[in-house]
C-alpha cells in the first residue's frame, strides 16, 4: 500500500470515528445508545473469536468463557470482595487471559472438529462451576455492580458509557488490524491454508496458534467486561454455548476473516433482534433461516459482499 | 440399598435413551463426518410428534410408529436439500448448518405446539409397578430398559449381518475407496441421516412419560450425547452403547450423591478422553475427528 493510500486510509478511519461520536451525541435518545453501546461490546467479542476463526480457521465452540471469565472476574472481585471496578476489570481480563493460555495448550493440539469439541469441553466446565457453585450466585448469577466513575463523569450516565466503549472498541480494533498486518498474523493465515508447509518452512505452528488462542481470549474478556460494566451484573448465561453460539453467528453473518464484518454483524443481529423480537415472535426462525442463508449462499459474509460491489467498481 | 437399586435402574434408563440418541450422531459422524446440532432437535420433535399422535390416536403405540416416519422425512429433507451442496466444503460448514437448524426447529416447535410443558402418558398396559426381590419398580422403565436392549441388537445385527449395514461400515471406514467401488454413496448418506434422526424421535417419544416435553429440551440432551459418542468414539456402536451407559449412570449417581460436582468431573472426562484418545475409547482410528 502507498504512503498516499494509507493515509488516505487514514482519514476514513477518522472520520468514521468522527461520526461515531457526533452522530448518537446529538440525535440518539439513551434507548438506541444503549443498543448501539451493546453492539459495539459484542463487536469486539465476536472479532476476538473471528481472529481465531478468520484468520486462525479454527472454529472454537468456547469462546464464551473467556467472554464470561471477563464478565464474572469484574463483578465477583468488586461486589465480593469490595475491589474498586478498574481493578477487578483488569484482575478479570487477566485471569481470562490466563485461562486461555492454559485451556489454548491444550485446545491448538487439534483442529477442525475436534477442535470445536475441546473448546465447547472446556467451556462447559466453566459453565458448569458458574451453574452450580452457590458462592458466586449459581443459576442466579450475581448483580450489584456500582458503575464506577472516570475521571469527573459517571459510566452510569448512558453517554459516557458509550464514549467509553467506544474508545476501547477503536484500541481494539486498531491492535487486532495491526496484529493481523504483522508477521504473527501472516504466518497465522499461513498456518490456516496449509500447515504442513508452514512447519516446514520452519514455523512453531502449534505455539502461533496458541498465541491467537491466548490473544482471542484476551480481546474477547475486554468485551465480556465492558458487558459486566453496562449491565451491573452477570449471570452463568455469558459463559453458555447459547453465548459462544450467538457469538459464532456474528462473525458468520459478518463474514468471518474481515474484523470489520464481525463487528458489522453483531451490530446487524443485535438490530435484527430488537426490532425483530418486537414485531414477531419468530426471532429464532430469523435466526436459524440467516444462518443457514449465509452458510448455504452467503459464506462470504455482509462484508464480503459489501466489498465484492465495491470491487466491481474499482478493481 | 432400595434407594441404590432405584438410582440404578433410572441410570439404566437414562442410558438407553442416550444410546438411542448417541448411536445415530456417531454414526452420522462415522459415515459423513457431520456434526450433527440438530440432533436433539429430532428428538424433541419426536417427543412432540409423539404428543399429537397421542391426541388423534389415543395410543401410545401409534406415536412409537409414527414421530419416527415424520421426523425422518424433515431429516431428509434437510439433507438432500441443505447438507449435500455443503459436502465438498468441509466439515464445518455442516456444523454451522445444522445449528442454524437448531434454531429452525425449536421456533417450528414454538408455533405449532406452544411454549408450556408437556407430558406423555404411559400405555396402559405399561402404567403399574412389579415387585422384583422385595423392591418396587415402575414397569415403563424396565420395558424401556429392555426396548433399549433390543434396538441394540437389532442395530447391531443390522450393521454387522446385513448387506447394507456393510455398505455403512465400509462408509464409515472409507468412504472414497467405497464410493470408488460403486456404492450409492449419497443415498447411503440420506439413509443414515434419516436413520439416526427417526431414532433420536424414538428416544423423544419414549422419553415422552418419563422427562418434560417442552421447547428447550432438544439442548438438555444434545450435550450429553455428544459427550458419550466422545467417551464412546465416533462411528462405533459398541463405543455408543458402553459410553451411554456410563454416562447415563455417572449422570443419575452424580446427581444423586455430589449434584455440585457432578457436571464438573462429566466434562472433565471428556477432556481427557478428547486429549488422550481422540477417537474414543472403541472408535475406529479412522473415523476419529
Amino acid at each position: 500500500m502507498s504512503a498516499a493510500a494509507k493515509s488516505n486510509d487514514l482519514y476514513k478511519w477518522l472520520a468514521a470515528l468522527a461520526l461515531a461520536i457526533i452522530i448518537p451525541v446529538l440525535f440518539a435518545g439513551s434507548y438506541s445508545l444503549g443498543l448501539i453501546t451493546e453492539t459495539l461490546i459484542f463487536a469486539i467479542a465476536a472479532m476476538s473469536l473471528d481472529l481465531l476463526m478468520g484468520y486462525g480457521g479454527l472454529v472454537s465452540f468456547g469462546h464464551a468463557a473467556f467472554f464470561g471469565l471477563g464478565a464474572y472476574g469484574t463483578v465477583l472481585l468488586a461486589v465480593k470482595l469490595g475491589f474498586s471496578v478498574w481493578l477487578s476489570a483488569l484482575c478479570g481480563i487477566s485471569v481470562a487471559t490466563v485461562a486461555a493460555a492454559a485451556i489454548g495448550f491444550f485446545c491448538v493440539r487439534m483442529t477442525g472438529v475436534a477442535f470445536l469439541m475441546l473448546t465447547l469441553a472446556f467451556a462447559q466446565l466453566i459453565f458448569s462451576v458458574g451453574v452450580k457453585w452457590r458462592a458466586i450466585g449459581g443459576s442466579d448469577g450475581i448483580g450489584g455492580l456500582v458503575k464506577p466513575d472516570l475521571f469527573l463523569w459517571s459510566l452510569a450516565d448512558p453517554l459516557t458509557m458509550y464514549l467509553f466503549t467506544l474508545a476501547i472498541f477503536a484500541l481494539v480494533l486498531v491492535a487486532m488490524r495491526r496484529l493481523i498486518a504483522s508477521q504473527f498474523g501472516h504466518a497465522l493465515v499461513g498456518i490456516r491454508e496449509n500447515e504442513t508447509r508452514m512447519r516446514a518452512m520452519g514455523f512453531a505452528t502449534q505455539q502461533i496458534r496458541l498465541v491467537a488462542f491466548i490473544l482471542a481470549g484476551f480481546f474477547g474478556s475486554i468485551g465480556g467486561t465492558l458487558y459486566a460494566l453496562y449491565n451491573g451484573f452477570v449471570s452463568p448465561d455469558a459463559l453458555s454455548w447459547g453465548m459462544s453460539g450467538m457469538l459464532l453467528l456474528m462473525v458468520v453473518l459478518g463474514g468471518a476473516g474481515s474484523l470489520m464484518g464481525p463487528a458489522i454483524g453483531a451490530g446487524v443481529f443485535l438490530l435484527m433482534k430488537h426490532f425483530v423480537s418486537s414485531h414477531t415472535q419468530h426471532w429464532l426462525l430469523v435466526v436459524g433461516v440467516i444462518f443457514v442463508g449465509c452458510v448455504m449462499f452467503f459464506r462470504q459474509g455482509i462484508w464480503g459482499m459489501l466489498k465484492r460491489q465495491a470491487g466491481g467498481s474499482a478493481p | 440399598m432400595d434407594l441404590i437399586l432405584t438410582q440404578t435402574l433410572n441410570g439404566l434408563v437414562y442410558g438407553v435413551l442416550l444410546f438411542l440418541l448417541a448411536s445415530g450422531l456417531s454414526l452420522i459422524f462415522g459415515l459423513m463426518g457431520v456434526v450433527n446440532l440438530a440432533h436433539g432437535s429430532f428428538f424433541m420433535l419426536g417427543a412432540f410428534c409423539g404428543l399429537s399422535v397421542i391426541k388423534l390416536t389415543g395410543s401410545f403405540w401409534w406415536a412409537l410408529l409414527l414421530a419416527p416416519i415424520a421426523v425422518a422425512m424433515v431429516a431428509i429433507v434437510i439433507e438432500v436439500f441443505f447438507l449435500r451442496p455443503t459436502y465438498a466444503r468441509g466439515k464445518l460448514d455442516q456444523v454451522l448448518l445444522t445449528f442454524g437448524f437448531s434454531f429452525i426447529l425449536t421456533d417450528l416447535t414454538e408455533s405449532i405446539w406452544g411454549r408450556e410443558m408437556f407430558g406423555l402418558d404411559e400405555p396402559d398396559l405399561l402404567d403399574r409397578s412389579v415387585e422384583i426381590f422385595g423392591s418396587i419398580f415402575p414397569l415403563y422403565r424396565l420395558a424401556l430398559l429392555g426396548f433399549g436392549i433390543f434396538i441394540a441388537i437389532v442395530l447391531w445385527l443390522f450393521i454387522e449381518k446385513t448387506r447394507a449395514g456393510a455398505m455403512v461400515r465400509a462408509g464409515v471406514d472409507d468412504a472414497h475407496t467405497a464410493m470408488g467401488i460403486g456404492l450409492n454413496v449419497p443415498l447411503l448418506l440420506t439413509a443414515t441421516f434419516a436413520s439416526g434422526a427417526a431414532l433420536a424421535a424414538l428416544a423423544g417419544v419414549v422419553a415422552g412419560p418419563l422427562l418434560n416435553v417442552f421447547s428447550g429440551m432438544d439442548v438438555e440432551v444434545l450435550i450429553p450425547a455428544f459427550i458419550v459418542i466422545v467417551i464412546g468414539g465416533m462411528g462405533s456402536l459398541k463405543g455408543s452403547l458402553v459410553g451411554s451407559l456410563v454416562i447415563g449412570m455417572a449422570d443419575t449417581f452424580g446427581k444423586a450423591y455430589m449434584p455440585e460436582l457432578s457436571m464438573f468431573l462429566i466434562y472433565l472426562a471428556m477432556i481427557v478422553i478428547l486429549l488422550v484418545r481422540p477417537h474414543g475409547l472403541f472408535g475406529h482410528q479412522s473415523a476419529s475427528m
